[in-house]
């Protein structure tokens, strides 16, 4: 049992490793296709057919090119920088509930790599770590123009923080968990927390661009002041491993945004689909086709959130950095103290009320 | 049986291994000829002056303070976040647990609002903000000319755009 339990584990963890580097790297093409398509061009067309081998491609070079550190760089902290980045990026996937549970003889395994019952928490501190990486890389670069962008970076991240911790909370407060798994669970059909947080959802979608270093907020790699930012000493894997961090990134926030705004799996008339797929399979083989279903669905959500992603970077220009410092402080940290404020008043006065109305 | 977080250093261990399997094949498969010019610092092809730890704007300390503190004050909110609304404490207390809650969150996130106007009215969230200025350019050339020029064409380019 000792070794079934492990093996199952093993096996849920490398499938969810193996989707989230299939999805980064599909998300580099996606993104030059989207962009492509937004500048009224055609993106990668000549690696296989209609230029879907592109990320192939570039995996290979990645392998092939020379991989030089600097004369003057600390040669550790030089290496450990990407590979922090990368480690952060994909630790944080653990917790995502991608759907709700497997039945297999007799026992019921959750489409998840961790049913941790500080999940979010988890989730909020991976993220923050990710800033070392870049930190890290930056600075041991010796480069002037990485340190700028590292300290840019930095300076963006905690400040970001501070706002998306405040929207978590006033989640936090309405499903009274802070398990993801239970967040998703309570949101069953249609009942999602979009409907009850519009002004959170704004405040988190802004910090999880900022988070990501991703336009309007990629001030820490922004090329017309700082060359690469941060990333301007590297080369070959490394820089891979910088970019890659940087879409894995992007698909993680899509899928917290999605698990904690959007109903995850849930979708509406998931109940009326279930009971037909019962019926048509028998139990346990339906039960199975729904949570697939529900996977799917997740996903979709997902992905839709990596497109948005795309979408913004292709159209909006980037901030100034006396206009971010502005939007994160004195404009997103008192809203997100408001919205707390007025979740607080709606669970206590609103909710109840609401509820003996309708009774 | 493997605890939730033995699982979650599972996790971590294979993410290691991972990286480290990709650097390891990416080191057999790529040429390694590393000569001074390659390994210097690059600067825009200048020849880099010193190392790079130069000074920059004291603001980013002011702004990591800051965020200490908030952070802090942040994770004190989420074990309240969680208990704040639980039924079974407002049943027993008919009501009151709730209302004592939230003016107890009331207070505390009172002292952060504090903070933060605080750091407002000092001006320590005031970033500097950059002055574009016009260079100005003496040219023989007066520049109503110019402005005759582009007024003479304005018509035409609206036309082709």
């Amino acid at each position: 049992m000792e070794l079934t339990a492990f093996i199952i584990k093993a096996i849920i963890i490398l499938v969810i490793f193996g989707l989230t580097l299939l999805i980064a790297m599909y998300s580099t093409y996606g993104e030059r296709k989207v962009a492509g398509f937004i500048q009224d061009r055609l993106g990668p067309d000549r690696a296989g057919p209609w230029g879907l081998l592109q990320p192939l491609a570039d995996a290979g070079k990645m392998f092939f090119k020379e991989d030089f550190i600097p004369a003057q760089a600390n040669k550790w902290l030089f290496i450990a920088g990407p590979c922090l980045a990368m480690l952060t990026a994909l630790m944080a996937s653990a917790v995502i509930p991608f759907g709700s549970t497997l039945r297999y003889d007799g026992i019921e395994v959750a489409v998840q790599g961790v049913e941790a019952n500080i999940g979010i928490l988890y989730i909020f501190g991976v993220v923050s770590l990710g800033v070392y990486g870049i930190m890290v890389g930056g600075w041991a670069s010796n480069n002037k123009f990485s340190l700028l962008g590292a300290i840019r970076a930095a300076s963006q991240n905690i400040s970001y923080e501070v706002a998306m911790g405040l929207s978590i909370v006033a989640i936090l407060m309405m499903s009274e968990s802070l398990s993801v798994g239970s967040i998703v669970a309570q949101q069953h059909g249609g009942n999602w927390n979009i409907w009850y947080q519009p002004l959170g959802f704004i405040i988190f979608l802004t910090c999880a661009f900022a988070e990501c270093n991703r336009t309007p907020f990629d001030l820490p790699e922004c090329e017309t002041e700082l060359v690469g930012g941060y990333h301007t000493e590297y080369s070959s894997m490394k820089l891979g491993f910088y970019l890659f961090a940087e879409y894995i990134n992007m698909f993680i926030s899509s899928a917290v945004v999605s698990a904690l705004y959007f109903g995850g799996y849930n979708y509406p008339g998931m109940d009326w689909v279930y009971t037909q797929l019962t019926a048509a399979f028998g139990d346990i083989a339906g039960h199975n086709v729904a949570t697939l279903l529900g996977t799917a669905v997740f996903f979709g959500k997902a992905l839709f959130g990596v497109f948005f992603f795309m979408w913004v970077r292709w159209t909006l220009p980037r901030f100034r950095y006396d206009q971010l410092m502005n939007l994160g402080w004195k404009g997103l940290i008192p809203l997100a103290i408001l919205n707390i404020l007025i979740t607080g008043i709606g669970v206590l006065f609103i909710q109840p009320s609401l509820t003996a109305f309708l009774k | 049986m493997l605890t939730d977080f033995g699982i979650l250093l599972l996790f971590i261990l294979a993410g290691l291994g991972l990286l480290g399997l990709i650097l390891g094949i990416g080191r057999l498969l790529r040429p390694d000829r590393p000569n001074p010019e390659k390994n210097a610092t690059y600067e825009s092809g200048e020849e880099p002056v010193g190392n790079a730890n130069v000074q920059f704007n004291v603001r980013f300390y002011v702004v990591a303070l800051l965020f200490v503190l908030f952070e802090i004050e942040l994770i004190f909110l989420f074990p309240w976040a969680v208990v704040f609304g639980n039924e079974d404490l407002i049943q027993q207390t008919d009501g009151r647990w709730g209302w004592f809650a939230l003016a107890e969150m009331t207070v505390f996130v009172g002292m952060l609002i504090l903070g933060l106007a605080y750091a407002w009215v000092k001006g320590y969230l005031d970033w500097v903000r950059p002055k574009p200025a016009i260079p100005a350019t003496e040219s023989p050339v007066p520049a109503a000319l110019y402005e005759a020029i582009n007024k003479k064409y304005e018509s035409k380019t609206v036309n082709k755009t």
